[in-house]
């Protein structure tokens, strides 16, 4: 008996992860058609690939927040750092490795290893913190490494990698190349970035995080967040489990940053804000904690709504208006008792569907 | 004497980081949520006192009055609008919404009164010299913490020995038990916003007083540098968001004077960092053991 | 779990409305229409967020420009249709794909972006489109660093910096220097660097070298107390008029009266509402536009823009207003323009801005001419305030 129940858990959480790599190759497939086609506008092709990044921001967000249970503000600082180390890789690469795709998929790699890296300088204090407390070192977090990034120099010349914290201590040769300068950012990046890389890094996003939470490691994060005394109790290691998931978490942020800064020309640190870690928040909570198949709708219609709302003639002007107004509206719709009987009664629903969609 | 200067500078800025911690804090401590639309009030508070000044030429007090007013209001509209229906909901999906009401405020403000920054009319002008050419503080900031001093004083007598205060605290504590007691819960919540959007309006009109520059994004960082005092004086306490406030100031004028202008904001968060470290409910926050 | 069902349907549904709406966007094909030939000019600037008041500026100055032109019935006609980027790169690129769609065929020139960072974002797509492009205040040399087809109204950062360093030292103001800048805006930051280095060039001592992070910044009174005690007795300040304004008034506030001298970002400081304009007696500033000014054009543009907008322009307006102009007499000059599509425009207009012979009278500047780089060669002008209004230098 006890056997059974398990497997049928066990086959219910993995098909609910084939639907989501279903749902994510089929709006590869369709999305490609499309632009073959022609019927896809400019200004949608150009939100291909940074919603890819968001969505990865999105569901790595949730694997802190929905699954750890733990508040992250800072998000965006993991992003960051991703960006600005992938494009300085990308840089430091381009005579070594000709080959763009190649080139990107390195960057991207040294992306995770630098927000990977982020995640265990805030992880371990995260350790001692909870609920607000956390959420506020997240957002220090994220304020130092802007505030850092803003004031960082770094370029190549015949001498070799310069890095400075100054203009003034920024000894470059006349024929060197500066790749970051402060707030300047970076410039002259060689857009490597490509939909079909996004599509694989969300692919792999979501290898990485459904395997963690279907497994052993992924039941004691679960466990963590539901009774963190209880768990602690059976035996769970506290700081193992914690550290794992943020860790992970910051590591795909750092790749989808990397991603994102080789989509242009120029990124500055100040992009990577405070708002900016709300507004991937945003998604996760408006697609529901924890449900990965949330993430990814909602961080893919949001992020693509603002951009949509340009095109309704008057209303373009009050877009971010709109957008605040929808923001409130679904977050009080979503939580009415009565518009959820209501809804209930309309579409019947398979009981007990997975809780971690 | 440089060193006098900074620490005068300190607490004029954290005076005013500490008048918007309070409102917070205030919030916070009973309603428990985090409102991030709280700038953005101080925001609205600020432009109803300039518009009040600069268009109908009321004297300050009217003007400060009138953005009391209109901020209450404000506070229990949103409150009522926004807020109550999600009392059931999980605390994200109020951390949410508070975040639309922030942007809705922000660009209403914009629409209405236009992106343009404008310069403030302070309520009181001038500076008290303690050391001729040397060393000064301005009246504004002596008002600023005076008024720090009455509203802490005001808000801890208040939900000490006040009938309506008492509630709050009992909400706070247990909302459930609360309401078995007869308490009503959402108009005591409603009370609570009330009040912190009173003061947030205060602390508008001191902050552009101080700063007297106004334009519809003034109140987002104040916003999240008063969460910060709030967290680092331990959120939901009174004395706390004073201290905390106050020492934001000073450390961040520090920070900028003996390390470096370079790395101002770093200097700031790693020293909050630190602290919460060493203490893990903030400087004056009561730590509660979890419970099985 | 209903919840994110529900939340998933509103959304989609939101979605299919954007995308029908889209669809049903009607579109006047470009090109000739009743003699004149239609020219798109799509801008993208900040119009909300932190930066909305520079944004809106440009936005309503050319707004004005081309209400001027198409009342005049010439011979080109201009199409214009304003994106927000809210003063981000990557919204900049959306806004300027979703003006691609908006132009389809028609001859498309790109106007813009207001701010550094989002303008090398969009130029380095325009130049890949090729799609010409004309900025009215990104000033940082990396706008038109290697790209033939971006084109600046304003002064570079560089160039900025290095005429206000001249200007003090054959002015001989300032013994002793101080410099305020913003470390977190390439604009503020680009003028420094370059002031601070050609000042050592030309033997003027900098005694001080103070930042802030962001124009969100409040207090500034450690920044000054360190230009103070450092004895300077000018203070240049390459930043925008918001925290400039406050700089003035804490300066005061401490009793400290050096020198100021700010760039053309400071241009727009004595229109703010309320502003005490007795603070800013005696402040330097480098601007290529005087709101002030007294010859025709400059007053019938204040007093439109003041009509439309209940405020006075500043500089960043001025340069929208001129933007449209060159653009215009670019277009009436070129000849078979009726016939062209967006990239052989571009080219069209490259030829004719760096051609030598073509310049531009306007607000900002008479003669101003385009060098092969896509820079501006405009004469500096350097004015000071005296009794509430500038007084050229």
């Amino acid at each position: 008996m006890e056997k059974r129940l398990n497997g049928k858990r066990l086959s219910k959480a993995s098909r609910s992860g084939f639907i989501n790599y279903g749902i994510v190759i089929a709006a590869f497939v369709i999305l490609q058609l499309l632009m073959a086609l022609g019927l896809l506008s400019n200004s949608l092709q150009s939100l291909l690939v940074p919603t890819c990044c968001y969505i990865v921001m999105a569901v790595s967000l949730n694997l802190t927040v929905g699954i750890l249970g733990e508040l992250s503000l800072g998000h965006a600082g993991f992003m960051s750092l991703g960006a600005f180390s992938g494009i300085v890789a990308s840089f430091l690469l381009a005579d070594a490795i000709p080959f763009a795709p190649l080139r990107l998929a390195l960057s991207m790699i040294v992306g995770a290893v630098f927000g990977a890296l982020g995640g265990v300088v805030v992880g371990v204090p995260v350790l001692r913190l909870q609920g607000d407390y956390l959420a506020i070192v997240t957002l220090a977090f994220g304020q130092i490494i802007k505030n850092i990034i803003m004031v960082l120099y770094v370029g190549v010349d015949e001498k070799g990698f310069h890095i400075a914290a100054s203009s003034e201590r920024f000894n470059l040769a006349e024929d060197g190349v500066a790749i970051i300068k402060g707030p300047m950012g970076a410039v002259g990046v060689a857009k490597l970035a490509s939909f079909t890389a996004g599509f694989v890094l969300i692919l792999i996003t979501l290898a990485v995080v459904q395997n963690l939470v279907n497994s052993r490691s992924g039941r004691a994060i679960m466990a963590l967040r539901d009774n963190r005394i209880a768990a602690e109790s059976v035996g769970i290691n506290t700081t193992k489990y914690k550290l794992m998931a943020f860790v992970t978490s910051a590591a795909l942020a750092g790749a989808a940053g990397a991603l994102f800064g080789l989509n242009y020309s120029s990124t500055v640190a100040s992009k990577f804000d405070f708002n900016a870690s709300i507004l991937v928040l945003v998604f996760v909570v408006l697609g529901g904690l924890g449900s990965i198949r949330g993430s990814i709708i909602a961080a893919a219609l949001l992020y693509v709504l603002p951009e949509l709302l340009r095109q309704f003639g008057d209303i373009a002007d009050y877009r971010m208006l709109v957008y605040a107004i929808v923001l409130i509206l679904v977050m009080l719709v979503t939580n009415n008792d009565s518009l959820k009987a209501l809804l209930g009664r309309i579409i019947p629903k398979r009981k007990g569907a997975a809780s971690h969609g | 004497m440089s060193f006098l200067n900074n620490v005068i500078t300190g607490i004029s800025l954290g005076s005013i980081y500490a008048i918007i911690a309070l409102g917070y804090t205030m919030v916070y401590g009973i309603a428990k949520m985090l409102n991030f639309a709280h700038g953005d009030v101080i925001m609205v508070g600020a432009y109803v006192c300039f518009f009040a000044m600069g268009n109908f030429n009321l004297p300050p007090v009217v003007g400060v009055l009138l953005a009391v007013v209109v901020c209450t209001l404000l506070g229990v509209v949103i409150e009522r609008l926004a807020y109550k229906p999600l009392r059931a909901a999980p605390s994200l999906a109020v951390l949410i919404t508070a975040i639309g009401v922030s942007y809705l405020l922000q660009n209403s403000a914009q629409i209405l009164w236009g992106a343009a920054t404008k310069t403030f009319r302070p309520i009181v002008d001038g500076s008290l010299t303690l050391v001729p050419g040397q060393l000064s503080i301005s009246y504004v900031a002596l008002l600023s913490v005076v008024c720090c001093i009455i509203v802490m004083v005001g808000l801890t007598l208040f939900t000490g020995q006040t009938k309506m205060g008492k509630a709050m605290r009992a909400c706070s504590e247990d909302k459930g038990a609360a309401q078995l007691m007869g308490i009503d819960v959402n108009a005591t919540i409603s009370m609570t916003f009330a009040i912190g959007s009173a003061l947030a309006a205060l602390a508008g009109v001191l902050m552009c007083s101080a700063y007297p520059v106004l334009s519809p994004t003034t109140g987002s960082m104040p916003g999240i540098r008063a969460f910060t005092a709030a967290v680092f004086g331990g959120i939901g306490s009174v004395p706390g968001a004073l201290l905390g406030g106050i020492l934001l100031g000073v450390i961040e004028t520090f920070g900028k004077a003996y390390i470096s202008t370079d790395l101002s904001d770093a200097v700031v968060f790693a020293v909050l960092i630190i602290v919460l470290l060493v203490r893990p409910a903030g400087l004056m926050g009561k730590y509660v053991p979890e419970k099985v | 779990m209903k919840k994110k069902n529900l939340a998933a349907l509103l959304m989609a549904g939101a979605l299919c409305f954007g995308l029908l709406a889209g669809c049903s966007n009607g579109n006047n094909p470009g090109g000739n229409s009743g003699g004149a030939v239609t020219i798109k000019v799509g801008g993208i600037g900040p119009i909300t967020g932190d930066l909305a008041q520079y944004g809106t500026a440009t936005e309503w100055g050319a707004e004005i420009a081309v209400e001027e032109i198409n009342a005049k019935n010439g011979p080109i006609k201009l199409d214009y249709r304003f994106e927000d980027d809210t003063g981000v790169a990557d919204t900049a690129v959306s806004a300027y794909n979703s003006l691609k769609d908006w132009a389809k065929d028609a001859p498309l020139v790109i106007y813009g972006c207001t701010t550094t960072a989002p303008c090398v974002a969009v130029a380095s797509e325009t130049f890949a489109d090729r799609y010409f492009q004309l900025t009215p205040s990104a000033s940082s040399p990396d706008v038109t660093a290697n790209k033939d087809n971006a084109f600046q109204m304003c002064f570079t950062d560089p160039g900025q910096g290095v005429a206000a360093a001249e200007y003090l030292k054959n002015a001989g103001l300032g013994t002793k220097i101080g410099v305020i800048y913003n470390n977190g805006d390439a604009y503020s930051t680009g003028i420094a660097n370059a002031f601070i280095a050609k000042a050592k060039e030309v033997g003027l001592e900098v005694v001080a070298t103070q930042t802030y992070p962001d124009d969100k910044t409040t207090d500034y009174t450690v920044q000054l107390n360190a230009c103070k005690d450092a004895g300077a007795d000018l203070v240049f300040l390459p930043i925008y008029y918001t925290p400039a304004s406050l700089i003035l008034a804490q300066a005061k506030q401490m009793s400290y009266a050096p020198i100021f001298f700010g760039g053309d970002g400071m241009d727009g400081m004595l229109d703010m509402e309320g502003f005490d304009k007795s603070l800013a007696e005696g402040l330097l500033l480098m601007t290529p536009f005087n709101a002030s000014g007294t010859d025709e054009r400059t007053k019938s543009f204040v007093e439109k823009y003041q009509e439309a907008h209940g405020i006075l322009p500043n500089q960043f307006a001025a340069d929208g207003y001129d933007c449209m102009y060159a653009i215009y007499e670019a277009c009436c000059k070129i000849d078979g323009i009726a016939d062209m599509d967006s990239q052989k425009l571009c080219d069209a207009l490259i030829a004719m801005f760096t051609g030598g012979d073509f310049s531009v009278d306007g607000l900002t500047g008479t003669s101003m001419k385009w060098l092969e780089s896509g820079e501006i060669s405009k004469a500096p002008v350097v004015v000071k305030v005296e009794g509430g209004v500038y007084v050229t230098q």
